[in-house]
């Protein structure tokens, strides 16, 4: 088993609401509390497991807005692991980086080792904690099977995260990474990560007439005046059209 | 990456207790100071486990939980942090013996066999040290192999002038010994020079590259938390060049020209004047490698910086 996450940024939002239900399962799961400093100050600051950033890829008028969920990719040569001298730091057989807190003596070497900023040291209890894949929900029988799940996947409003197995080249995962190109993030540094974030889609090209992109004859603020007149003129006759057909 | 305190006074103190028991365990079989008895190899010997002590002692300061640093004994095979705590632990019964049998039986076969056991350990012990950080693939201005080899050169040139230093106190012939500290300053200068050339270099995975939007130019947009995070303060710490440039002056000023100037004013001059001047040899080269040692963590840059909106490391 290769347990991990896919996350399409086609059609990520960047909305965190992955982030904020990961927070309020995991906080109150089994490797809970993720501690807040500060958490009604001017500078509050706090334990995630899951980090959501925003890129403008390429400039104006060609830019493109780019939402980048991050957490644990469970690596499968996980540095995170070999790095850790109490051995609180493990990989499942199932493929799950986890951190057993009672054996953490909160050295941050792992967080070093870890190129994607998965691991947060909680300095309120003094040990190093990182997402569980949902550990504590996607094994629970007392759920219904729907909703044995990482609470991200589950949350996600526009189903831009998928949850499975990358042993299984017949999974949801599998097959969305073959079909979409997925790819791994810095996969050079050698520790075969293994989540997959699919690219964004090529959109097809919007063809901009002359009209659409109000390039009239006129210049200056004349022909600026002219434009509006026009747009306000041409609302209104589709506004007639379309209450003039319902009455 | 965030210079702590703790782990730079570790680095630097353990490291110059080791460098000095390297040396004094072939202070009279290598004939760098000939005439050193068995009690003087003792009490410099006693003061270099000091030295190591109170640098391990304050490596656990940076500990968040420190409940739990027996359990860095068990992972031995995987984890340097967990080799070098072996190996610290290990050095000490050694190191003892050593001790004791230059101070029972004096310059015997024995004496000088377990000195040299104990110089290689302490050797072992420092390298597992540097790899530490020397291992990181996540930031390229530690994972090069100049890096061990900078720590345990850095050492022993503390550790070189510490001995003259002892060996002044007693009044010994120091020729031999100088000698040696002065190409081991030099050796260690022309490999420190290299290695700010190395990291000046761009090198590693860029944001592009990071995010794997290789065609177009990335920019951060909106990092998504209003706060300070354990990345941001741990990772995120930066420096300003004009400081780092005058931190790299500091660094060679006190931990090579400043020593050398010192050995070379005080060679004709009496014990007296000898005294003063080892003296102020090894104060100011434990300084300039307190200073190196803030250096390689204040321009250390961890790749997750990329995602935070740094271009390249």
């Amino acid at each position: 088993m290769k347990l991990g996450l896919v996350i399409d940024l086609d059609t990520c939002v960047g909305c965190h609401a992955c982030a904020v239900a990961c927070k309020q399962w995991n906080t109150s799961g089994t490797t809970g509390p993720l501690s807040d400093l500060e958490p009604y100050g001017a500078e509050p600051s706090g334990v995630w497991f899951n980090r959501i950033r925003h890129y403008e890829a390429d400039v104006h008028p060609n830019s493109k807005t780019v939402n980048v969920p991050m957490s644990c990719m469970h690596c499968e040569d996980a540095a995170c692991v070999t790095v850790c001298p109490t051995g609180a730091s493990w990989k499942r057989d199932d493929g799950i980086v986890l951190v057993d807190q009672s054996k953490c003596m909160g050295c941050n070497l792992c967080a070093w080792a870890c190129p994607y900023g998965a691991r947060e040291l909680d300095e309120d209890s003094g040990v190093m904690k990182k997402c569980t894949l949902c550990v504590d929900r996607i094994y629970d029988e007392q759920l219904p099977e729907s909703q044995r799940q990482p609470v991200c996947v589950l949350t996600c409003p526009t189903s831009a995260r998928m949850f499975g197995d990358f042993d299984d080249p017949e999974s949801d995962v599998s097959r969305a990474v073959a079909e979409r190109g997925g790819v791994a993030q810095m996969p050079e540094l050698g520790y075969a990560p293994v989540n997959r974030y699919l690219p964004p889609r090529e959109k097809p090209e919007v063809t901009v007439s002359d009209e659409t992109r109000g390039e009239s004859t006129a210049g200056g603020a004349a022909g600026l005046i002219g434009k509006w007149m026009k747009r306000q003129k041409d609302s209104f006759d589709r506004f007639g059209k379309r209450t003039g057909g319902e009455s | 990456m965030h210079p702590a305190l703790s782990v730079i006074f570790f680095t630097v103190t353990a490291g110059s207790g080791y460098g000095l028991l390297i040396l004094l365990a072939f202070a009279r079989p290598a004939g760098l100071l000939p005439d050193i008895s068995p009690d003087q190899i003792v009490f410099t010997g006693l003061f270099g486990l000091v030295l190591v002590t109170a640098g391990l002692l304050s490596s656990t300061l940076h500990l968040a939980n420190p409940r739990n640093a027996w359990r860095a004994f068990t992972r031995f095979r995987t984890s340097w942090l967990s080799r070098e705590a072996v190996f610290a632990v290990a050095f000490y019964p050694l190191a003892l013996a050593w001790l004791a049998t230059e101070w029972f039986t004096g310059n015997t076969v024995a004496s000088n066999l377990l000195g040299f056991l104990s110089a290689a350990l302490a050797v072992i012990v420092f390298i597992c040290t540097a790899m530490i950080y020397a291992s990181l693939k996540t930031i390229r201005q530690w994972n090069t192999r100049l890096v061990p080899a900078l720590f345990v050169l850095l050492a022993l040139v503390v550790g070189a002038l510490l001995l003259m230093c002892a060996g002044a106190l007693s009044g010994l012939e120091l020729g031999r010994l100088a000698v040696l500290a002065v190409i081991l300053i030099v050796v260690t200068a022309i490999l420190k020079f290299i290695y700010f050339k190395v990291i000046g270099a761009p090198a590693g995975p860029t944001m592009n590259s990071a995010l794997n939007f290789t065609q177009a130019s990335m920019r951060l947009l909106d990092v998504g938390h209003s706060g300070d995070t354990f990345h941001t303060r741990e990772f995120g710490h930066q420096v300003a060049r004009a400081r780092l440039f005058w931190a790299r002056i500091a660094c060679f000023a006190l931990a090579f020209a400043l020593p050398v100037l010192a050995l070379l004013i005080s060679w004709p001059g009496d014990s007296g004047a000898k005294l003063a001047m080892t003296l102020l040899a090894a104060l100011s080269a434990y300084l300039g490698v307190f200073v190196e040692r803030w250096l390689f963590f204040a321009e250390a840059r961890h790749v997750v910086n990329l995602y935070h909106g740094a271009q390249r490391t």
